[in-house]
């Protein structure tokens, strides 16, 4: 039987039963005692009569004496009959209005609520496990690349925030405990629609134990995890968790990028970035000496990136032996100007405040800018409530953990192809990422652009395929505008897998021919997505796109047609 | 012995057999049949009803079942009543009479099947 009526039921038996007594052994003393009708003689109330009676006296709304003006006898009855009837009433409406304030009785509500919305889902969706400031930042961006989100997290503030805060489309939340499997059943690990899963819980473990469970009970399903201790690491990819992605070493690997190549930490950014943000603007690090601040797990991933970039650092280090810094280490925190000194700020490119105290991040920034104003200023954010004190203090890269995280897990989410197309375009030059990253900035209009992939396959481009069995077509043709045909829909191509994925072009030509299978990965704005799936699923969109002309479809206007010509 | 199972199991047989009263006699003939029992048999089969809400097992559900169908019958055997007596020109006669009782007999198979519901599940118990 359903939980909440279940409960209902249960909780009501009493007050019912109450109920039932009194209108019984009301209607009863009614229909027993004579009454005197009004020719003076003996009458009877019949049960019809009594019913009607008590039902609008017990609730208090009184219409007087029916049929006819009750003798005295009946009137000390009818008086007992109030009492009983109306404080049964009051007694039954007290005990549903606790019952609905009752902790066990909403949640019981809520869950109802959240299985039916999930049953209802009709559209592919991912389940996300943390509604933090990450799992905040993917929803949304999640959500504006039309993708449809479930949350669950075992806070039910956030959850409430989630309820409160304005989404373009429903998400279901649910608060429990993520690392249950029966809570990740009921969040639709089961459902045909569900895409993968991503936890981004605050604990290691918790995420350990949603991975397992996902590959436990789904494992075709992907899933990607967040986890900050290498040991939590290597454990998730042991059973073949799908993406492991680790905030410290991500930033690091990053700020190596930046030093290493400008170009390519641009193109970078610009295409992990929520869609339809500001774009980022370049930043070009200095080479030289680095002063690192803080040696836990942030320090040692930046300390690695750095490093195979060549980039000599000092760190400075409040417990040297504690976290296993042996050479150029300088004891201190670093907010005391003495500190940096010794470290030798003077002639440092670049600091990294990295410890896990905002304040003291702050405050290390600011005494480095007296010393040194020329400083390159990195800066690790922990909260997201201090992104105001990070912006006013003029640093020049902060570390957001949420923002590196949401950026992480949205590459892999988007596509499959993207995280490929990263991992290609690390093998080309600077200059090469400089041209694609003008390029990609004259059709983006200075927003974030909108990453699409296209398959070529019978379910997603029918039209095309069809006009591929009769004539060649290239890349170029299908990128014409269709309202001026000399010139290209904004956006520009990123990357051409081939069926079964041996070949793959990297920023392929217009002259490319398209095969049958190919996979092709987009970046543009979003009316370019929309033009190109057009022409490939409709055949007339597909011609015109091709020829120029607007073709006569019907049977009769072709015949016409043929023979005008 | 539980008192609970006393009660319940005394309700759900006080209802069978109050019908039964009821029904009793000749069909048509208002004579043979108590308006007294026919609103006994209904509070009690109210009663047995909200005894019956909460079981989450298989056998609660088709009592409950039951329940609500006999409750049902009553209501409509008691609705016909009213009418045959507050409303209709001729006022109580053979046919209304009738139909009234052999609603109430409807009720009565309901109620058969809800005690040997309850006799099935003791005897499943006690083994």
């Amino acid at each position: 039987m359903d939980k909440v009526l279940f409960l209902f039921l249960r909780r009501m038996r009493a007050p019912l039963l109450l109920l039932m007594a009194a209108y019984s052994i009301s209607i009863t003393g009614l229909v027993l005692i004579p009454g005197v009708d009004d020719q003076g003689e003996t009458w009877r109330m019949d049960f019809f009569h009594a019913f009607y009676f008590v039902t609008y006296t017990a609730p208090t709304i009184g219409f007087g004496e029916i049929p006819y003006t009750f003798t005295e006898a009946q009137r000390m009855w009818a008086s007992l009959t109030i009492y009983m009837s109306v404080i049964a009433w009051l007694y039954a409406i007290g005990r549903i209005l606790g019952l609905v304030q009752d902790a066990t009785f909403r949640r019981a509500v809520s869950q109802q609520a959240f299985d039916r919305s999930i049953r209802r889902l009709r559209a592919p969706f991912f389940i996300v496990c943390g509604y933090g400031d990450t799992g905040g930042l993917l929803v949304r961006a999640l959500l504006r690349r039309r993708k449809r989100v479930v949350v669950i997290d075992s806070d039910q503030d956030r959850i409430t925030d989630l309820a409160l805060s304005d989404m373009d489309y429903h998400v279901p939340g649910l608060c429990a405990d993520a690392s249950s499997s029966a809570r990740l059943r009921s969040a639709g690990l089961h459902n045909p629609f569900c895409q993968g899963v991503v936890a981004l819980t605050d604990s290691d473990e918790v995420n350990l134990k949603i991975a397992i469970t996902v590959k436990l009970l789904n494992p075709d399903l992907p899933v990607i995890c967040r986890a900050e201790s290498m040991d939590a690491e290597r454990n998730m990819r042991s059973f073949g968790t799908e993406h492991v992605i680790n905030p410290f070493e991500t930033f690091g690997d990053r700020l190596a990028l930046a030093l290493h190549s400008p170009g390519h930490h641009l193109l970078h950014q610009w295409l992990s970035s929520v869609p339809g943000s500001d774009l980022p603007m370049p930043l070009y690090p200095p080479g030289g000496r680095w002063i690192l601040c803080g040696y836990g797990r942030f320090g040692k991933a930046v300390h690695q990136g750095l490093t195979r970039e060549g980039v000599t650092t000092v760190i400075i280090e409040e417990d040297p032996e504690g976290t296993g810094c042996t050479r150029d280490c300088v004891q201190g925190r670093g907010t005391e100007a003495d500190t940096l000194q010794q470290a030798g700020i003077d002639g440092a490119a670049g600091i990294v405040a990295g410890t896990n105290h905002d304040t003291n991040n702050l405050s290390i920034l600011m005494t480095a800018h007296e010393l040194n104003p020329d400083l390159f200023m990195v800066g690790r954010q922990n909260k997201d409530d201090n992104g105001a004190l990070f912006a006013a203090g003029q640093v020049d890269l902060v570390m957001r953990h949420s923002e590196i995280l949401a950026e992480a897990v949205l590459a892999h989410l988007t596509s499959p192809l993207l995280p490929l197309f990263l991992k290609l375009a690390r093998e080309r030059d600077d200059d090469w990422a400089n041209e694609l990253v003008s390029r990609i900035g004259a059709v983006t209009d200075e927003r974030v652009p909108e990453l699409w992939s296209a398959p070529l396959t019978p379910d997603a481009a029918p039209a095309l395929l069809e006009r591929l069995r009769y004539e060649p077509i290239s890349l170029g043709q299908l990128l014409v505008d269709p309202g001026r045909r000399e010139q290209q829909v904004p956006c520009v191509t990123l990357l051409l897998q081939r069926a079964g994925g041996r070949e793959k072009l990297v920023t392929p030509d217009a002259e490319i021919p398209l095969h049958p299978g190919d996979r092709i990965l987009f970046a543009g704005q979003p009316c370019a997505a929309s033009r190109i799936n057009r022409a490939l699923r409709n055949p007339q969109a597909l011609d015109f796109l091709l020829t120029g002309e607007d073709r006569p479809q019907g049977w009769i206007w072709r015949r016409i047609a043929q023979r005008a010509a | 012995m539980n008192l609970e199972k006393v009660v319940f199991g005394f309700f759900i047989i006080l209802a069978l057999t109050l019908n039964f009263g009821f029904f009793l006699g000749e069909i048509d003939n208002p004579e043979h049949h108590n308006v007294y029992e026919l609103f006994a048999a209904i509070v009690v089969n109210l009663i047995a009803t909200v005894l019956k809400f909460g079981d989450r097992t298989q056998t609660g559900a088709l009592l409950l079942a039951t329940s609500l169908v006999a409750v049902l019958q009553l209501f409509a055997a008691a609705a016909v009543w009213a009418y045959a007596v507050n409303i209709s020109a001729i006022g109580m006669d053979g046919m209304m009479m009738a139909s009234i009782v052999s609603l109430a007999g409807g009720a009565m198979l309901a109620n058969v099947i809800s005690v040997v519901l309850l006799i099935a599940d003791t005897v499943n118990l006690r083994r």
